[in-house]
């Protein structure tokens, strides 16, 4: 148990990150909304931006931001008091992935309303039917 | 060896592929028809040319393309695939000027798609007679399997629907599902795919392995109509006649059974089917097809199913006296093919001639029919004195060297089953014969004028039955061809 | 200007995508052509690259000049040559037939649409050529968006089916980045190559098991891989025929070559195939979406959805081809990839040919018995599907029957009977299938005759500029069959790592 707890712990940001995937998951996949089921992606999505921006984080790190100063350029940068900037830059591009795969998700679930009338999946299963 | 490389064995296969597009643009029937005949002289020619260097001894090589590794599409004439040739080429000029008789005279729809698929069905076959392997082989015969489909269900009637079916499931289904695994694994075993003197397949695996390869080989070439592969034929013959004529008495069953002797022989070789012992259970698997066969037969009324019954019974003496690795046996079988095929050829022309003259399709309705049409029954007399093997007909020659073959083999049982289905043959064919002249005038259909089916249809019929007399007194080149076939794959005297 | 290649097949398309948009507001008759300009230099480039690489060896293109691993560079080697001059020329080829039917759809909406299809073409562009593994991600995306887009523009059903694909495709390409990132966290790089580099002393990882279990994931959803396939049925039988033509024969293959292109160049064949022993497991798989595909297909009555599932069959020839393992079977594994995209293209287009003649009894969707007769009112149309059904049924001497050959062979050699039965059942059923089509198309009315000889005076064919690509489509197909040889063993044999038996 106490292992458990000191592993839980430790790791606490890939827990945090993992519930969050479900939860997006879960929602895709259980709820009948359509407008929850996109929020739901959207939320999986944001668990894994999560997961590569906790992979950044540094210890006494701070921002990767060079000064342009008089001194600047003298000294060696030490990579380990910069956090990393990498996947920060690479989650910038997924942060625009998934706004812009939230557009057209939104525009087709407006459309699929103009067309049916609900935005219920059950619903429109029936009127399909019909 | 004298291999000799040339165009011509590839020319031969286009001749009639590239006179479809000849055909597909004529408005006139006259010159689309003249199409074909032109296409079918130069066919025969070309083949005809490489005949001299065959019987020399020498083989025509063609490759066009590699397209596996070691495996490419190429071309090779040699004795036993001249002889397949010579036969289906001359056959298909007398086809082609009876089909233009029959289906005028019918009146039949879609004529061109009618010729232009028998052109191609030509082209595949001879493009099987000429194959150097088995990839090659297989090309060719699906594109058979595909090109006759249209003309078997030329009707496009309920009933040219189901049997298009069950034509397609036998044949591609089988080739599909039996043969392109064989191929594969074959492939697998040697690396090649190429046909060789004395079959590739030698300590290449398990015997087990090998007989179960063979099997499927066998069955898979179900237009060999080896039994229980033979359901296709007698439905198939919804065709118009001259397409059971030539497909399904001359060229479909003759690439299946040209298959079969292939693999025998070039795939797997005398001495490796020797060694299976595979000799005396092919002989048991063609001997039941023969006598059920003959026993169908003579259960039918319908004179095209008597005769495709019976051209099923005739295959199996092909592969009976290939399995029986005798020589003369072997000259025997392949000597068949082109004696049947001249016969059997001249029962279907009958056949039409009467469907086109009287419209009857029936054996009962045929009772006196000889007063019509003396001689078309003649003809059709001739035919079937060949098929059953009686001289002076031509079939006598390779049923006298089937029953040599037996002997040499020491198979007793197998002369017993040649002599046995000889006696049936007789027993389905002679009574139409005899029914046809000499019936009772009270029992008689027809009167007593004489009323022939038209010229186009009666001259080819006259030319084939005197073809099949006359191969008695002069079967060469054919059995010239035969031997040296044969001494190639025993490599004997 | 042939150093520039790489970058010209993304860019010109890229930026040909806007300038259509802002031409379409002010004149839409320019969207087409600068569509076709920029699809045909894109394709000039794409097969001055395979030239390239056949004669000198693999181009590596760098991004602005930055050295790998920093820069994002674009690796072309024989795989990706090959696979590049496929895409493009399918898209072109479809580009030029689906004018017509465009403008008759959806005639308010010409920019939008080739905006749409140029991007598409662009991101599978982009993810073919590219070297590294997020940059891929990007693409993947880009092309994914634009599909769902242009999915979502059809009648009926179109909305709900592309929302569906949203959903699952997105779950795919998330699983694709997370795998990533898994990578990132254990090798500190992006890069293809460098990955490759560094994994082999990490080989043990539990990390580097779960990156690739999540990227495989990933790319079986974005492939439809049974089971998880089901967004592909919908979305491909609901969708516009000129949208469908152009994605159904391109986004399967594509994030197939990806999977080839991960298992065999990211994570080596010494993990993939040693390490790792999944191979037999996923061939089992690859062969139960041979069968379920086939026999899922035996079961429609509308022809672009029965098209739709034998898609998610040849799915499965792939991706069984590659987990074989063995020579044989990645070369049919790659060949069928190349084949299988011009044999869809002629399939689909011809679909959509038959569509735009011919109107369909149950709305936006033809069924197979309204093609009766069709033989004589569209004699080349049904000419040219007949010869893609010969090539997916795997006839000689058409390319189908190569690439399952390979396959069959792959299968013998490494003891995979059963891949080779489903290989066999699935080419059965295609013969049941097209020739269900083929007798409907024959028989017509029943008890009609027709005069002798031609039927012209009752042919109805399509359009000319509909005809030509979809037949030079078809004769490309035997093309490709008898100049097998030449493309395996000047290309493909080149594009197998080495470390495959």
């Amino acid at each position: 148990m106490h292992d458990l707890i000191l592993a839980i712990m430790s790791k606490y940001n890939y827990w945090i990150y993992i519930v969050l995937l479900m939860i997006g998951l879960y929602a895709m996949m259980v709820k009948k909304n359509l407008v929850k089921k996109i929020i739901g992606m959207n939320i999986l999505q944001t668990a894994i931006i999560l997961f590569y921006i906790s992979v950044s984080a540094k210890k006494d790190g701070t921002l990767p931001i060079i000064i342009h100063g008089p001194h600047a350029g003298h000294h060696p940068v030490r990579a380990a008091d910069y956090i990393n900037p990498l996947p920060h830059v690479l989650m910038l591009t997924a942060i625009v992935v998934a706004v812009a795969t939230l557009g057209v998700a939104l525009a087709l679930a407006i459309k699929v309303y103009q067309q049916y009338g609900t935005l219920d999946e059950d619903e429109i299963h029936t009127r399909i039917r019909k | 060896m004298e291999i000799i490389t040339s165009i011509k064995p590839f020319l031969a296969v286009l001749v009639s592929s590239l006179a479809v597009l000849g055909i597909i643009a004529c408005k006139r029937p006259n010159i689309r028809e003249t199409w074909t005949l032109g296409a079918a002289v130069l066919k025969l020619l070309i083949v005809a040319s490489m005949l001299p260097a065959v019987l020399r001894g020498a083989e025509i090589e063609y490759t066009l393309m590699q397209v596996l590794p070691g495996v490419a599409i190429r071309f090779r004439v040699d004795a036993f695939g001249m002889l397949f040739a010579l036969v289906a080429s001359s056959l298909w000029i007398i086809t082609s000027i009876y089909s233009i008789g029959y289906m005028r005279s019918l009146k039949e729809h879609s004529q061109t798609r009618y010729f232009c698929f028998f052109a191609l069905s030509l082209s595949a076959t001879i493009g099987v007679a000429f194959s150097a392997n088995l990839l090659t082989l297989y090309l060719f015969y699906e594109m058979l399997s595909l090109a006759t489909y249209p003309l078997v269900t030329h009707h496009q009637d309920a009933q040219a629907r189901s049997s298009g079916r069950k034509y397609l499931l036998y044949i591609v289904g089988s080739s599909i599902g039996l043969v392109l695994p064989a191929m594969v694994i074959t492939y697998h075993l040697t690396g090649t795919l190429s046909f060789a003197g004395g079959g590739i397949m030698a300590q290449a695996a398990s015997p087990t392995l090998l007989t179960i390869l063979f099997f499927l080989f066998l069955f898979g070439f179900a237009k060999a109509a080896v039994m229980p592969m033979h359901s296709w034929l007698p439905a198939a013959m919804v065709a118009p006649t001259p397409v059971s004529a030539l497909l399904h008495a001359v060229a479909v069953v003759k690439v299946g059974v040209f298959c079969v002797v292939r693999v025998i022989t070039k795939v797997f070789g005398s001495d490796c089917f020797g060694g299976l012992h595979l000799s005396p259970v092919v002989c048991f698997v063609a001997s039941v097809t023969i006598i059920a066969a003959s026993f169908i037969a003579l259960s039918q009324d319908g004179l095209k199913r008597r005769l495709a019954f019976s051209t099923i019974g005739q295959l199996s003496y092909i592969i009976l006296g290939v399995a029986l690795l005798s020589p003369l046996g072997m000259t025997g079988g392949m000597l068949h093919i082109a004696m049947h095929a001249f016969g059997k050829i001249t029962l279907f022309f009958c056949a039409g001639a009467i469907f086109v003259a009287t419209g009857r399709k029936n054996i009962s309705e045929m009772a006196g029919i000889g007063k019509r049409m003396p001689i078309t029954m003649a003809a059709f007399f001739i035919g079937a004195m060949s098929v059953i093997g009686l001289p002076p007909c031509g079939g006598f020659i390779s049923k006298w060297y089937l029953v040599l073959g037996a002997l040499e083999a020491d198979q007793i049982p197998m002369l017993i089953v040649l002599l046995t289905s000889s006696l049936l043959n007789a027993a389905y064919f002679l009574p139409i014969v005899y029914k046809a002249f000499f019936c009772s005038p009270e029992k008689s259909l027809f009167e007593n004028k004489v009323e022939e089916a038209p010229l186009w249809c009666l001259v080819p019929l006259c030319f084939t039955a005197i073809a099949s007399f006359a191969l008695f007194f002069f079967p060469q080149p054919f059995l010239t061809l035969a031997k040296i076939a044969v001494k190639s794959i025993t490599g004997g005297p | 200007m042939s150093q520039q290649f790489p970058a010209l097949i993304i860019i010109v398309p890229l930026l040909a995508a806007f300038f259509i948009f802002t031409v379409s507001w002010i004149n839409r008759k320019l969207c087409f052509p600068i569509a076709v300009l920029s699809l045909a230099i894109s394709l000039v480039s794409a097969m001055g690259l395979l030239g390239m690489v056949l004669s000198n060896g693999p181009v590596e293109y760098r991004m602005g000049g930055w050295p790998p691993p920093w820069g994002i560079p674009y690796y072309v080697d024989y795989l990706n040559a090959l696979v590049l001059v496929v895409v493009y020329a399918v898209a072109l080829i479809n580009l030029l037939a689906c004018r017509q039917s465009v403008r008759r759809e959806f005639p308010d909406k010409i920019g939008s649409f080739f905006t749409l299809y140029v991007l598409f073409v662009t991101g599978l562009g982009g993810m073919v050529v590219t070297g590294d593994a997020f940059n891929l991600y990007v693409l993947l995306e880009i092309a994914s968006l634009t599909g769902y887009a242009l999915i979502g523009m059809g009648k009926g059903d179109a909305a709900l089916s592309s929302l569906n694909y949203i959903f699952m495709g997105t779950i795919g390409a998330s699983f694709y980045l997370l795998g990533i990132g898994y990578l990132y966290l254990v090798t500190g790089s992006l890069n293809i190559a460098d990955i490759a580099s560094i994994l082999p002393g990490v080989y043990d990882s539990k990390v580097v098991l779960v990156a690739f279990i999540f990227c495989i994931t990933g790319l079986f959803l974005k492939m439809a891989f049974f089971p998880l396939h089901g967004w592909l049925p919908n979305a491909y039988t609901n969708a516009p025929s000129a949208a469908i033509s152009l994605i159904a024969p391109l986004t399967t293959k594509v994030m197939i070559y990806v999977m080839i292109r991960i298992v065999l160049y990211l994570f080596t064949p010494s993990f993939s195939f040693g390490a790792l022993h999944v191979g037999s497991v996923l061939v089992w798989l690859s062969a139960g979406a041979i069968v379920m595909g086939s026999l899922l297909a035996l079961g429609q009555k509308s022809l672009k959805r029965m098209l739709a599932y034998i898609i998610v069959a040849e799915v499965g020839y792939m991706t069984g081809g590659l987990w074989l393992g063995n020579t044989e079977g990645i070369t049919g594994a790659i060949l069928h990839l190349v084949n299988d995209a011009a044999m869809t293209l002629c399939v689909f287009l011809a679909a959509g040919t038959l569509m735009f003649k011919i109107k369909p009894s149950v709305a936006g969707e033809l069924q197979l018995d309204d093609l009766a007769g069709s033989f004589t009112k569209m004699p080349y149309t049904m000419a040219a599907f007949v010869m893609g059904a010969l090539s997916i049924i795997g006839v000689p001497p058409f390319c189908g029957f190569f690439s399952k050959w390979y396959l069959l062979s792959g299968a013998v050699t490494a003891g995979h009977y059963e891949f080779l039965a489903a290989l066999l059942f699935s080419s059965l059923v295609n013969v049941v299938l097209f020739f269900r089509i083929i007798e409907i198309g024959y028989y017509g009315k029943p008890g009609h005759r027709a005069e002798s000889g031609h039927s012209i005076a009752h042919m109805d064919e399509a359009p000319l500029d509909m005809l030509i690509p979809l037949l030079l489509v078809a004769a490309g197909l035997l093309a490709m069959g008898f100049y097998t040889d030449d493309i395996v063993t000047h290309v493909i044999r080149f594009a197998i790592p080495a470390g495959i038996v």
